[in-house]
């Protein structure tokens, strides 16, 4: 039902300004929160109502005029709910750009009509196809400026088609003319466009279908074992974590990873209510038969999962490498994924993609913003999944052990 | 009860189906969170907010207990029936409460009192909450904190880092990929951690109905000896001082929020129950804070200010 959508786009595209035009004209904008903006309009500009401001919440980024950080923004249509990741262009832009579109099932990727394909509008697309965004809406923005030629709008999608035929996994476009400044083919068809024959934005956000999730068969992550310890309770042993995957029903044979023992799920709980059957996203704790030594980290698995997980403690994974500080082969890093905590060594670094003509080279490093792929050591077995078929069994992070920082984004394809 | 809702043509299936997402979303938070920190608390205001935080925190560990105890930031300028509520529900859920409060601090010289005619204790409270996280040594504190409530909170990760002097740095914020929780930190950093960053105001009271959540009798409708300040409905009596000029008068109000009660307002209104709350959130055309809160409108980055110096 509630659809999340990331924005990308260049410096100037005019993200901001669509979302804020989206808000406005769907009347989500509070009054007192657009009187702000036109405060702010008359202070950061020339007065006419700026609505980028509506989502540039930072004091920086309406001084300077940019999106510093990933905003997200709620609004709700009579026929939809939505929440969208205002992702920013900019100095991060790879590591913003991963983290509004790793949630999310749509991605719009704003071209400004006058320059056409940027670098930034390859990597968008790369970024998009990696991380496995389902679809992709092409907005070809500004508009206006171009005398809504519909020779320019066409060549742009052209160019970005063939762009996106060539990724690694290729990304179907969903392509719109629009102007976000004066609302042209937003929330309503536009009439500088009667050549446009396909459905407003808003239109196409509310009537757009999401693929659902890859059936693999039931997997839960143990985050905590619930042990009450209380008289009523006394035997009471759940373990407690997301349900991904496929559902699970009591009386349903599980395996637990990477011990590969075998029980029966006897009771499944939904916030302290017992319920006879679970479905994926639900946060369960699960009872089992026999008295198996379970903790944090380890993975309950369908016994006959469609797709078995893999144990390894080698993976190859692509990464989106977030920090100033160079990924360099033998580094040591953290590695979380799902509910383990382990160190990580890396092996070799394979290659790095190269966004704007998606191929890929050799690579020594990956510094910022680099996307790549890298083989990792881990110091304990991983229960995996490749990323494109199960999203929470092939997705980790890495977290330097020195800062803290959250420093790369791993979209796991294999085990070595 | 009846779902009556003029944002959305959701069923009322639909609208249960949407609020059990954010349910299972904000338990595998704050499981998370219990499960990565090593001291963590619950920051609890006696707010709907922080009801809703408390009620999904302790369905996170049923039919065990909260493994964390409750902490409330005591401005000394308390709605008594917030007060109430509050001793209420931690006998209830059979928590450990803790209050930490900003008198004492102004007693020790920690925190000083703002001068002038209006003075308010919001912004004391970071300094006695800071304080009240160093003494009891907690590595994470759960707050009620939601994106849509203000442009600064938008920015804000579920898992928010704080350095050694409790602030915020909007600029040096760790990314969440798949709502990944990083909750690696050093010796005198912490976390605040916000389950409810996804919910908005009409989630919140979709939720209360849902599950029956208790609420301060304040947030429904009731009789009130109010003064008109600033556009804002102050109750008078206790922080709220008469100034020259104005006139109390009585009037049939409900609170939006409850914080400290020197500068949140009440608005007119009739609802006396959650589907009344309902449909007058759902019509709403002012922002909760901005209806209620005289602290966000001294600036348009009131709030991204108070974030800074560690505030909720």
């Amino acid at each position: 039902m509630v659809l999340r959508i990331a924005t990308a786009g260049s410096v100037d595209d005019g993200k901001s300004t669509l979302i804020g035009r989206l808000l406005h004209d769907t009347k989500t904008v509070f009054e007192d929160q657009l009187s702000a903006v036109e405060k702010a309009s008359t202070r950061y500009g020339d007065g006419s109502l700026n609505l980028a401001l509506l989502t540039d919440g930072l004091r920086a980024e309406r001084e300077q005029g940019i999106t510093i950080d990933v905003a997200y923004r709620y609004f709700a249509t009579p026929k939809r709910t939505f929440v969208v990741a205002d992702t920013p262009g900019h100095a991060q832009y790879t590591r913003n750009m991963v983290t509004g579109a790793s949630a999310s099932d749509v991605a719009i990727v704003l071209v400004d009509a006058r320059n056409g394909l940027t670098e930034q509008t390859r990597r968008h697309l790369f970024v998009a196809s990696l991380l496995g965004v389902k679809l992709v809406i092409l907005a070809v923005n500004k508009m206006d400026l171009v005398d809504f030629d519909e020779a320019t709008y066409h060549r742009i999608v052209a160019e970005a088609t063939a762009h996106a035929d060539a990724l690694p996994a290729p990304v179907v476009l969903n392509p719109l003319p629009i102007s976000a400044l004066l609302g042209d083919n937003v929330v309503d068809a536009s009439t500088n466009m009667p050549w446009f024959k396909g459905l407003p934005l808003l239109d196409l956000l509310e009537t757009i279908e999401v693929p659902g999730d890859h059936n693999v068969g039931a997997r839960l992550a143990v985050q905590w074992v619930i042990r009450p310890y209380s008289t009523e309770h006394h035997d009471y042993r759940g373990f407690a974590g997301r349900l991904t995957g496929g559902s699970l029903a009591i009386g349903d044979l599980i395996r637990v990873l990477p011990g590969g023992q075998q029980s029966t799920v006897i009771g499944i709980d939904r916030g302290g209510v017992p319920q006879d059957t679970a479905q994926p996203g639900e946060a369960i704790s699960v009872q089992l038969a026999d008295d198996i030594d379970i903790g944090r980290g380890d993975v309950l698995v369908a016994a006959v999962a469609s797709e078995a997980p893999i144990v390894t403690d080698r993976i190859i994974a692509d990464i989106s490498w977030m920090v100033d500080k160079p990924l360099e082969t033998g580094s040591r890093w953290i590695i979380k994924h799902q509910t383990r905590t382990a160190k990580a060594f890396v092996s070799a670094i394979e290659l790095r993609h190269d966004v704007a003509t998606a191929t890929h080279s050799p690579a020594e490093s990956l510094g910022l913003n680099d996307l790549g792929r890298v083989h990792l050591n881990v110091s304990v077995p991983l229960v995996i999944d490749n990323y494109d078929r199960h999203r929470p069994g092939g997705a980790a992070v890495l977290i330097d052990e020195a800062t803290g920082m959250t420093c790369a984004a791993l979209m796991i394809r294999d085990s070595e | 009860m009846t779902m009556i809702d003029s944002g959305t043509q959701a069923t009322p299936a639909e609208i249960k189906q949407s609020v059990a997402e954010l349910e299972d979303e904000a338990i595998t938070i704050i499981r998370e969170v219990a499960a990565e920190c090593r001291n963590p608390v619950l920051l609890f205001s006696g707010g709907k907010d922080s009801a809703v935080l408390l009620h999904l925190a302790a369905k996170a560990f049923r039919p065990g207990s909260l493994p964390f105890p409750v902490m409330h930031v005591d401005t000394g300028h308390n709605f008594e029936e917030v007060i109430t509520y509050r001793d209420m529900l931690v006998e209830q859920y059979g928590v450990k409460l803790i209050v930490a409060s900003v008198q004492e601090s102004i007693d020790s010289g920690r925190a000083v009192e703002e001068t002038g005619p209006r003075p308010s204790r919001n912004r004391l409270q970071s300094v006695t909450l800071l304080d009240a996280i160093a003494e009891h040594k907690f590595d994470a504190a759960f707050g009620g904190g939601r994106r849509d409530e203000d442009k600064a909170r938008a920015k804000e990760r579920i898992l928010s880092f704080r350095d050694h002097f409790g602030q915020w740095e909007p600029r040096a914020q760790r990314p969440e990929p798949w709502n990944m929780l990083n909750a690696k930190i050093r010796p005198g950093e912490h976390l605040r951690a916000f389950p409810l960053s996804n919910w908005t105001e009409l989630d919140i009271w979709r939720y209360i109905g849902i599950e029956n959540v208790a609420l301060p009798s304040i947030y429904f409708s009731h009789r009130r000896t109010v003064v008109e300040r600033n556009g804002m409905l102050l109750s008078v009596g206790g922080p709220v001082v008469l100034e020259a000029g104005e006139t109390p008068f009585e009037e049939t109000v409900r609170y939006r929020t409850v914080g400290d009660a020197s500068c949140t307002g009440a608005v007119r209104s009739t609802a006396s129950n959650v589907d009344e709350v309902l449909v007058e959130v759902a019509a709403a055309r002012i922002t909760e804070r901005g209806a209620t809160r005289a602290d966000d409108n001294f600036s348009d980055s009131a709030m991204e200010d108070r974030k800074r110096e560690g505030y909720f």
